[in-house]
């Protein structure tokens, strides 16, 4: 057992800088004395902590000291095999996971809500998706996990996928058998990938569902800095002991900056120090912020804040219950709307607002007193605002038709569009509503009338739709004409 | 030896009183807590360094917090009044025999415990039959209360500390769903002259004026809050409280004050115009 009271690059940058190297590298504001303004507003520790890689601080790209150090005690408090410290996003940790398992033409079973970083892995790679539906929660309008049963269908269809990639939770908390889809995976020599982006406090807490690791999974992208508490960017890719670490750190490398950035090093560092010696308190306590809340929006009527009830051993295998999503649809709301006014008449900034729900995130951060800011102020909303609700969009899972590849796709021969005229087309570019990030288009799909239905919907209610080239979303890449592939 | 409490009145101007000497400190899990005697104002209230009440000049502030509205809104029934663990409002309260209800609503238990000891006199009317001492978040207490107070007080610290949130409009919402159909709102409304002060005050004008049909404010005199111009808000749903002040039934009632009287109810609506300016030209005023 190693020390996890140790915290190696936050103890090195603080010999660093106890030991006054003077500074003839990069960056050029040198501790910040190159830039008063900016150390004024970020201040000196900061800025004297923004240091380059050198030897008695080591290397990102091929630790061997105290980043090297830093990852074994992660990997042990993970229960992982190896952890290697991430710095460019959660986003490229999946793509890392994703890029390892599937080389181009390589198939990998996936549920369609997987966020864009996934997607975004397979265009660079080649790898095709194989989608399976995830369920839909009809009166939620909100997509649930994976099926075993639907892994299995899906396995047993393209027995020549390399893997299979599970969210661990979804961004609403929900978990799918993770556990039992791994068994299914490696039964057929697949490897099982897990999207914890949402689920580091699941390696820590009580009563939570499984971790990735402890169910099995090969390798697993942890976002440290959602509920672990690390500077925003941050993440951990993990990886069980039987995958080989150093082609996972050529892949890391093939895209990740050759100049990671020791402000969000060190806060991986002591962030997974203060999980592992706080996390069962932390997390208790983020657990009873979050019941506590769910219990007192469901007394106000209209609102449901829904938690392990929903549990059915299916597509909701399991339930986050650190995760307050709200559904908001019959006080004739729709999630986003409920967002925009929390935020504009209330001063409250919550994560994420769909057309059924709501989801405010409840963290290590919350104070108590907040708790009933929020709480209020839907106690209020519900007394001003509530409407009919009939006439509100019922969200449906909407079945993607794959056409081709989304490598193919995205870099294929493609033409601008009128959105509105592209119906039967095959898009080349994402469309989403962002957050949550999970797109509604993907490259390579089928623009279906009922897709379009849903955009103009999403945007008549206040969505931030991204993902176009066409920054107003008027005009959507579809794929030339002529140009037809296979899958 | 001498010894004086200072309080930042804004960032370049401090106040200070003379101090006979400390009588109490506590932190609490909210605030800090301190008791001190004093030869100018008797004893005196600070929580987190501020002047909450003294002896010479808490008549002002309970007065003009509680007797406006009760001329106003007349045979009250069922008070809701947020913080004032002190007691100097309820005692008010408690001299109308019309009152038959009054929720206590203090966050911080040792407040109450700290004014029992140190300010008996004030705090006697707590123990009053008709009063019930809650020690709960007000945000929280008033949310679970529908068409319930003919008027809730909102007699809270500054919007910086554990009084944020009754600074709040979900706060303001829940209150006037809590509140009877011709209810009134008063709350300490901070004051127009120092910056800090004067921001906190408009953003509550603002977000009482979007939930409320009626909002006024008015000024007293209070020698030991900062710039000694202090400011009260009136909040109703549509009782007015000039034209609908009835001065006859005040003054049949007998309350002997020794600040507040129905002329002075007139006159303390009319702010200078520098308040006037800030509080948004004057549109509602």
């Amino acid at each position: 057992m190693a020390d996890q009271t140790r915290a190696p690059i936050y103890e090195a940058l603080k010999k660093y800088r106890a030991d006054r190297i003077v500074p003839f590298d990069v960056p050029g504001h040198k501790m910040g004395r190159g830039n008063p303004e900016l150390t004024e507003f970020l201040g000196k520790n900061c800025m004297s902590a923004d240091v380059n890689s050198s030897k008695p601080l080591d290397n990102l790209c091929h630790p061997v000291s105290v980043i090297k150090e830093a990852e074994s005690l992660a990997a042990e408090a993970f229960g992982a095999g190896n952890a290697f410290l991430i710095v460019n996003g959660t986003t490229a940790a999946v793509q890392a996971m994703i890029l390892a398992a599937a080389k181009r033409g390589d198939k990998i079973i996936m549920p369609r809500n997987v966020h864009r970083s996934a997607i975004n892995a397979l265009i660079l790679s080649g790898a095709i998706p194989v989608y399976v539906n995830p369920e839909v929660n009809r009166e939620l309008g909100i997509p649930l996990g994976m099926t075993p049963e639907n892994v299995e269908d899906a396995i047993k269809r393209h027995p020549d996928a390399k893997a299979v990639f599970v969210n661990n939770p979804t961004y609403y908390g929900i978990c799918s058998d993770i556990k039992r889809i791994a068994e299914l995976a490696h039964a057929h020599g697949m490897l099982l990938l897990a999207d914890e982006a949402h689920g580091t406090h699941f390696y820590f807490g009580d009563g939570l569902p499984i971790s990735g690791m402890a169910a099995g999974a090969d390798m697993s992208a942890v976002s440290m800095h959602k509920s672990g508490g690390s500077l925003t960017q941050s993440s951990f890719l993990l990886t069980a002991a039987g995958v080989n670490e150093g082609y996972v750190r050529q892949i890391i490398n093939l895209m990740q900056t050759t100049s990671g950035s020791y402000l969000l090093m060190s806060s991986l560092d002591i962030s997974r120090r203060n999980l592992a010696l706080h996390g069962r308190e932390i997390f208790a306590k983020v657990r009873g912020y979050a019941e506590y809340m769910r219990s007192e929006i469901n007394d106000i009527g209209g609102y449901y804040a829904f938690s392990k009830e929903l549990c059915d051993g299916g597509a909701i295998y399991d339930f986050d219950v650190t995760k307050l999503s709200v559904h908001t649809r019959e006080i004739g709301l729709a999630g986003i709307e409920v967002y925009d006014i929390l935020r504009d008449r209330y001063g409250i900034q919550i994560e994420f607002g769909d057309i059924g729900n709501i989801l405010a995130y409840v963290s290590i951060g919350d104070r108590e007193l907040y708790l009933d800011r929020l709480i209020g102020a839907l106690n209020d909303i519900k007394r001003v605002c509530s409407k009919d609700k009939t006439g509100m969009l019922n969200v449906e899972y909407i079945d993607p038709v794959v056409r081709v590849s989304p490598q193919q796709a995205f870099y294929g021969s493609r033409i601008a569009v009128p959105v509105e005229k592209s119906a039967g087309r095959i898009c080349g570019e994402f469309v989403m509503c962002y957050p949550p990030g999970i797109p509604i288009l993907a490259p390579g799909e089928e623009i279906t009338p009922e897709i379009l239905d849903y955009i103009r919907y999403a945007g008549e209610k206040g969505c931030f739709l991204t993902g176009t080239q066409d920054l107003e979303i008027k005009y959507i890449m579809v794929m030339d004409e002529g140009q037809q592939f296979p899958v | 030896m001498e010894l004086w409490f200072t309080e930042n009145h804004s960032e370049n101007v401090r106040f200070s009183v003379r101090i006979d000497k400390p009588l109490y400190s506590e932190q609490s899990p909210y605030q800090r807590i301190d008791v001190f005697e004093t030869p100018e104002f008797g004893r005196m209230l600070t929580l987190d360094g501020y002047v909450m009440i003294t002896q010479k000049d808490e008549f002002i502030y309970h007065d003009m917090i509680v007797h406006v509205p009760m001329a106003v809104k007349k045979n009250v029934e069922k008070v809701l009044v947020i913080g004032a663990g002190d007691g100097g409002t309820i005692r008010e309260l408690c001299r109308y025999g019309s009152v038959k209800h009054i929720d206590l609503v203090e966050i911080d238990g040792a407040v109450i415990r700290v004014c029992r000891e140190f300010f008996p006199e004030m705090t006697a009317s707590l123990d009053d039959e008709r009063v019930t001492v809650n020690i709960e978040d007000g945000l929280r207490f008033v949310r679970h209360k529908k068409n319930e107070y003919d008027l809730i007080i909102v007699d809270s610290t500054d919007p910086f500390g554990p009084g944020e949130g009754l600074f709040t409009r979900e706060f303001y919402g829940n209150c006037y769903n809590a509140l009877t159909d011709d209810g009134v709102l008063v709350n300490q409304h901070e004051s127009a002259f120092y910056e800090n002060d004067a921001k906190a005050m408009c953003r509550a004008h603002e977000r009482l004026r979007s939930v409320f049909e009626v909002h006024r404010v008015y000024q007293a005199h209070i020698p030991t809050y900062a710039s000694g111009h202090w400011l009260f808000g009136f909040a109703s749903k549509g009782l007015d409280p000039i034209k609908d002040l009835d001065a006859e039934y005040w003054e049949s009632l007998g309350i002997k004050t020794r600040y507040y009287n129905t002329e002075l109810h007139r006159g303390c609506f009319a702010l200078p115009n520098y308040v006037i300016e800030r509080l948004g030209g004057g549109k509602e005023q």
